[in-house]
């Protein structure tokens, strides 16, 4: 009897240990996990912060519409939509280059290949993420341009289109490696009926694989996008830092990031309205990103079919 | 850009970031025109006293290196400009005393690409109206400067807003200093400017002559003309020696801390050093040389200043220096 209850207690007491601990562990794990989100607020909450000033100084509707950005001059115009034009083109150029190759090579790797095959191309073919931007940035000044120049007659020294197409082969392995997750998730049984009915691997693969991998593809295509918006080395050396409304590739221009690296370097004063918009260039480069999350969040869940 | 990226690294390589460097140590920074024959006469300099002094040459463009000079953080600022009243008067405030000495001459060059057959000569009215503030957004065509040229885009490129051939070209063609039209490719990095123009046949720049002659065969230099009576002239050596490229040569200057030219010998030396050697550095930089004389009155200008400072100092300060000293070892 005493026996037992003495082993009852011992049993509490290794239960509030454990409960003890498991509280500890949760919070822990809580909390590694809300430093992320604590640091993105932190970045956002900042950005907001340093640039209010500049919004008083400027108002939203001249950020918004006008079409001139030339905060160091003397004609000082505060227009976002110069940097935002280049930003979003180099994007979609990037995002040619990398959603076609992207899937293609994810469909290869996934339903063509030998396993053997996949399994040194897809480490190499990710390997192209390890190459430091700034080597693709003289990549696309150096080699890509001057090929170009040959295609295109008279293409300036500074355009859009080389570190587009750079920037779009250098995020390639984020739409392949992704994609190619979500292709080899697709449950065996959808194709093994697929073969059943007479299908051949690359109907299979391209009408009933790849359909049902939707949500995951466009979720590496978004990735990608973020990464190709954010994309700073390659722009700054390769696009000029003409701050210029563009809708043609093959004019140079500054885009989001690239303003931003032109400044920062530079020895522009604390609390000048110059100073001040770097800040409101990060805010719209933040948003705009977000603005494509949440789309892609969006069309994942749309899509999304469960197996 | 990236030159100002590398002159950060480089200094903080070579002297350490944030820790005071040791007095060995000459820091030089300022105009990337002068960046060339700074970094020549650095390199010639420390080969003679055989590793013992370290100079450290910055590319922070001219307005970037005074902000650093009269902040007491470096010893020399180069200048591709005099010093301006704003730049003077923060000097003054820090207490930094200063002896300015001309090094060399350079032509602010125009260049153009070299399949460019229309703008073989230009009128400093013709670049005013490019470049000047009510252009930005409006001037955007060659044939909008001259209804002879083609119907063609002009891509600007020149120097940006904290380098002193920027304040330098715009108030000897706009008229004031600082003034300009801000749509085009401003960099501190007269390398990205050469690279610019050199690949786009509608493209028009403005850099140092060095950058010039060094991509030479790359480029072509427009001939300036002064004003409607005037022949246009090519930027040369001997244009530039003889007066006659006008209103684009300057000087190149450098601004020297007296205070820690007499505190520290090694600054004087390497001043010293430059102002010898300034000759056939010059020539194989490819800027632009004083006449001889002139480096002898720069020389002799600076000893009078550090002298001069020195019995000042000797006078007004010997109480305190010797309570100083006490404190201090």
């Amino acid at each position: 009897m005493s026996a037992s209850l003495h082993g009852s207690s011992e049993r509490a007491a290794f239960l509030r240990r454990r409960q003890r601990n498991e509280r500890w562990a949760e919070w822990g794990l809580g909390a590694a996990a809300s430093l992320a989100v604590l640091i993105t607020l932190g970045i956002l909450l900042t950005l907001i912060i340093e640039s209010l000033p500049f919004f008083q100084a400027v108002g939203l509707w001249d950020f918004l519409f006008d079409p001139e950005w030339t905060p160091l001059f003397e004609r000082a115009h505060f227009g976002i939509m110069p940097l935002l034009s280049a930003t979003l083109l180099t994007g979609f150029i990037a995002m040619s280059v990398a959603i076609p190759l992207g899937v293609v090579t994810a469909v290869w790797l996934s339903e063509f290949a030998a396993a053997r095959t996949r399994e040194w191309a897809k480490p190499a073919l990710e390997l192209l993420s390890s190459i430091p931007t700034v080597v693709f940035g003289y990549f696309a000044l150096l080699f890509v341009t001057p090929a170009l120049q040959k295609l295109v007659p008279e293409l300036p020294t500074f355009n859009l289109l080389a570190p587009g197409l750079v920037i779009g082969l250098m995020i390639i392995p984020y739409v392949s490696s992704l994609s190619e997750d979500a292709l080899r998730a697709v449950p065996m049984n959808l194709r093994e009926a697929a073969f059943s009915l007479g299908s051949g691997r690359l109907r299979t693969a391209l009408w009933v694989v790849l359909p049902a991998a939707v949500s995951g593809v466009t979720a590496s295509a978004v990735l990608a996008l973020s990464r190709a918006l954010g994309e700073t080395m390659v722009v700054a050396i390769a696009a000029g830092q003409q701050a210029q409304l563009v809708f043609d590739p093959r004019e140079g221009a500054a885009t989001l990031t690239s303003y931003i690296a032109q400044v920062a370097m530079g020895d522009v004063p604390r609390h000048s309205v110059a100073y001040q918009s770097l800040f409101a260039v990060g805010l719209s480069l933040f948003l705009l990103t977000l603005v494509f999350n949440v789309a892609g969040h969006w069309v994942r869940n749309r899509f999304r079919e469960a197996h | 850009m990236r030159g100002g990226l590398h002159a950060i690294w480089m200094s903080c390589f070579l002297a350490g970031c944030g820790t005071p460097p040791p007095s060995e140590v000459v820091r030089v920074d300022g105009s990337s025109t002068a960046y060339p024959l700074m970094e020549a006469v650095a390199e010639e300099y420390m080969r003679t006293q055989s590793g013992n002094v370290r100079v450290t040459v910055g590319v922070s463009g001219t307005g970037g290196g005074f902000k650093k000079f009269c902040r007491g953080d470096i010893d020399i600022a180069a200048a591709s400009r005099p010093i301006a009243k704003e730049e003077a008067a923060r000097c003054a405030a820090a207490g930094v005393a200063y002896v300015t000495l001309p090094v060399a001459y350079d032509a602010i060059t125009v260049v153009v690409h070299p399949k460019n057959t229309w703008a073989e000569e230009l009128s400093v009215a013709q670049l005013r109206r490019l470049w000047q503030p009510e252009a930005q957004g409006a001037l955007l065509r060659w044939n909008q400067l001259d209804p002879a040229f083609p119907d063609r885009p002009i891509h600007l490129y020149g120097a940006g807003a904290d380098s002193g051939t920027f304040d330098y070209f715009t108030e000897a063609v706009v008229g004031r200093p600082r003034s300009s039209r801000g749509d085009y490719t401003a960099s501190e990095d007269d390398n990205l400017l050469v690279t610019g123009v050199a690949g786009d046949v509608g493209a028009l720049g403005f850099f140092g002559f060095a950058y010039y002659e060094e991509n030479a065969h790359r480029l072509k230099a427009v001939r300036i003309r002064q004003d409607a009576d005037a022949a246009a002239v090519s930027p040369s050596r001997e244009s530039v020696m003889q007066g006659r490229y006008r209103p684009l040569s300057r000087q190149l200057l450098l601004y020297v801390n007296t205070q820690h030219a007499q505190a520290r010998p090694q600054i004087a030396n390497w001043v010293h050093f430059a102002l010898k050697q300034a000759q056939p550095l010059i020539d194989e930089v490819r800027n632009i040389p004083l006449e001889a004389a002139a480096y002898e009155h720069a020389f002799r200008r600076f000893d009078a200043a550090i002298a001069a400072l020195g019995a000042t100092e000797v006078v007004a300060a010997q109480p305190t220096a010797k309570l100083g000293t006490v404190d201090v070892r």
